[in-house]
């Protein structure tokens, strides 16, 4: 009865009619929706103060949720701190427990990235909690750059490279503390790929002339990238070691900015048709790439592919403008959503980090915004670097 | 943290060294190769470039989509190639090839400067050249930075129409990780629409 009476309050939102309706025909109303067009969930907070009651509201912000007193939420979370997080949620309708009291310990802010899953993963038909998971990303200071993970809130970051160069498109290995990222520390653009959790690391593609654009398939078996040995910015795949490298294009134009399909058997890029940029999908065992048309979005760039397969977010430059725009990946609707650059999708399919120009001066700032309700908040400045962009996230 | 092993790069990089095949059906193939351990003296600001085992062309694999029309790329040697070359920034700085916004084609009022550029090879046999392609701010980050490969790409490809040895260029990109000019505007970004061409010039005999 949970779901229902959940999915009924969602109707009730939306339209502000009664229902009558099959309850499977309201589940399809409710995800027709689609990106952009949700109400965010309501909840009340009591009880909590200061850092705990900041942080929970980050966490269920950047998910779809919006904050409101008791009586109007449709959720009520009712805790307490003083060293550890207490609490509980009480669905506001029926006043039955949505979760029922618990007790946190261990370091404060995980404490409440805890509740706030618990709280998430109990909700009937919602995505997945992701507020404990993590971001990796280019962290710049001058005319250098390094490598930097942080918590996805932007707190609890740490440099992971330090060599007083340039790197970019760092690309998190999945379900490992590793990445492939480009390097200009041998005077050359590499690919690095950096095993984090060992500090080993080996020059993955060292070609002649620049090798870009690391991004590694979901099984994390395969890279793909862009290389200009042959004399063309083309896109290429390789073995994760390397071995097995192949061409997957040839052509002059500029390809970037790969990645991939979650089944791993499709590669979407930035690509050109004649003088018009264009986002294009490819076979990952090669073949003939299709023109993926964004119709109302002009110049799309920087591609991800969200892990449940539906959707592509990218870039949309028109003059100074950068826009973050969803698109369904078999084509429809480019949909805008917010202001930003370089989206990469959170595991939970909703929600994206992406980078955004701060006042004008040329550096970036990450944001996060939720997919759905169009719902932005930027994460935590890093200290020590002047801009941060190029965020992956660990999935 | 703990620190960056720089011996295990070192040994695993030898995965570079590349095996040329010809053959038409098969996918390209890259092979691992034991070699001794080198010298890796690559600090900011060294002069030296590392030494890796060169890189030999590969074709492109079967399935490559041929754009109609157009000719071939010109593959480029690894940058073992110019292992121990002394860069020289300044000798050619003059010569800086200047782009239209998000554009890779050279402008006629630039060909001169790529003329004397392959002058300057020409007269200087046994010397290298490093292109480096930059992009103004405006664009995304990963465009960018192909979009600067391909301005040093272009450049590469007209001075081999002018009879340069085109294994003695090689091209990089830094997007628009380096700018020269710091302001966020168009007298800022004609500058960084660029571009520089680096000479390298061999080891001195021992």
């Amino acid at each position: 009865m949970k779901k229902t009476t959940h999915i009924c309050l969602g109707l009730l939102t939306i339209c502000g009619s009664a229902f009558s309706a099959a309850i499977a025909q309201s589940i399809n109303i409710i995800k027709d929706v689609g990106p952009g067009q949700e109400p965010p969930i309501l909840v009340s907070i009591s009880g909590l103060s200061g850092e705990a009651a900041q942080v929970l509201q980050f966490d269920l912000y950047v998910q779809g949720f919006a904050f409101t007193n008791a009586e109007a939420a449709q959720y009520q979370v009712i805790g307490r701190n003083n060293g550890n997080l207490e609490a509980r949620v009480v669905q506001r309708i029926n006043k039955s427990e949505l979760l029922g009291n618990r007790v946190y310990s261990g370091p404060f802010r995980r404490q409440v990235h805890r509740f706030a899953d618990d709280f998430v993963n109990a909700l009937p038909g919602h995505a997945k909690g992701i507020a404990q998971t993590r971001i990796m990303f280019k962290g710049q200071a001058g005319a250098t750059s390094e490598v930097f993970i942080a918590d996805f809130d932007g707190h609890e970051s740490r440099q992971m490279t330090r060599d007083g160069s340039i790197v970019a498109a760092p690309c998190w290995v999945p379900r490992r503390l590793a990445a492939y990222y480009t390097s200009y520390k041998l005077n050359h653009a590499d690919i690095f790929y950096h095993d984090f959790s060992t500090g080993a690391r080996r020059v993955f593609a060292r070609y002649g002339g620049s090798n870009m654009s690391p991004a590694v398939s979901p099984d994390g078996n395969r890279v793909a990238m862009i290389l200009s040995k042959d004399g063309w910015t083309d896109l290429y795949v390789s073995n994760a070691d390397g071995s097995n490298l192949r061409r997957l294009t040839k052509s002059p134009q500029d390809e970037s900015s790969p990645c991939w399909s979650p089944d791993g058997q499709w590669i979407c890029y930035a690509s050109k048709e004649g003088e018009r940029r264009s986002l294009a999908v490819i076979a990952a065992s090669g073949g003939t790439p299709r023109r993926l048309a964004t119709p109302t979005a002009s110049s799309p760039t920087e591609p991800d592919w969200s892990p449940d397969g539906k959707y592509i977010a990218f870039t949309s430059q028109n003059g100074g403008n950068f826009r973050i725009r969803v698109i369904p990946a078999q084509g429809g609707e480019a949909r805008d959503i917010a202001e930003g650059e370089d989206p990469s999708w959170a595991p939970n399919s909703r929600t994206l980090i992406c980078a955004r120009r701060a006042g004008g001066r040329g550096n970036y700032v990450l944001s996060l915004l939720d997919v759905m309700t169009k719902q932005v908040k930027d994460v935590s400045r890093i200290s020590g670097t002047s801009s941060e962009s190029q965020p992956s996230w660990a999935k | 943290m703990k620190p960056i092993q720089f011996s295990q790069l070192l040994v695993l990089s030898l995965i570079l060294t590349v095996a040329a095949t010809g053959c038409k059906k098969t996918p390209v193939k890259v092979t691992d190769m034991n070699g001794p351990r080198m010298g890796y003296n690559a600090t900011p600001g060294d002069n030296t470039i590392p030494n890796l085992p060169p890189a030999e062309a590969i074709a492109a694999g079967p399935e490559a989509q041929t754009s109609s029309g157009h000719k071939e790329g010109i593959p480029q040697l690894g940058p073992g190639r110019f292992q121990g070359y002394i860069p020289h920034p300044e000798i050619l700085k003059a010569y800086s090839v200047y782009f239209d916004f998000d554009s890779s084609v050279i402008k006629s009022g630039e060909k001169p400067k790529l003329n004397s550029v392959a002058d300057y090879l020409k007269g200087h046999t046994g010397e290298g050249l490093r292109l480096e392609g930059n992009c103004d701010e405006r664009g995304t980050e990963e465009y960018n930075r192909a979009l600067g490969e391909r301005r040093a790409l272009a450049c590469r490809e007209a001075l081999a129409e002018q009879g340069i040895d085109s294994l003695m260029l090689e091209t990089i990109s830094y997007g628009k990780d380096k700018p020269v000019a710091l302001g966020h505007d168009e007298s800022a970004w004609r500058l960084n629409r660029r571009c520089d061409f680096v000479v390298l010039t061999p080891p001195a005999a021992p």
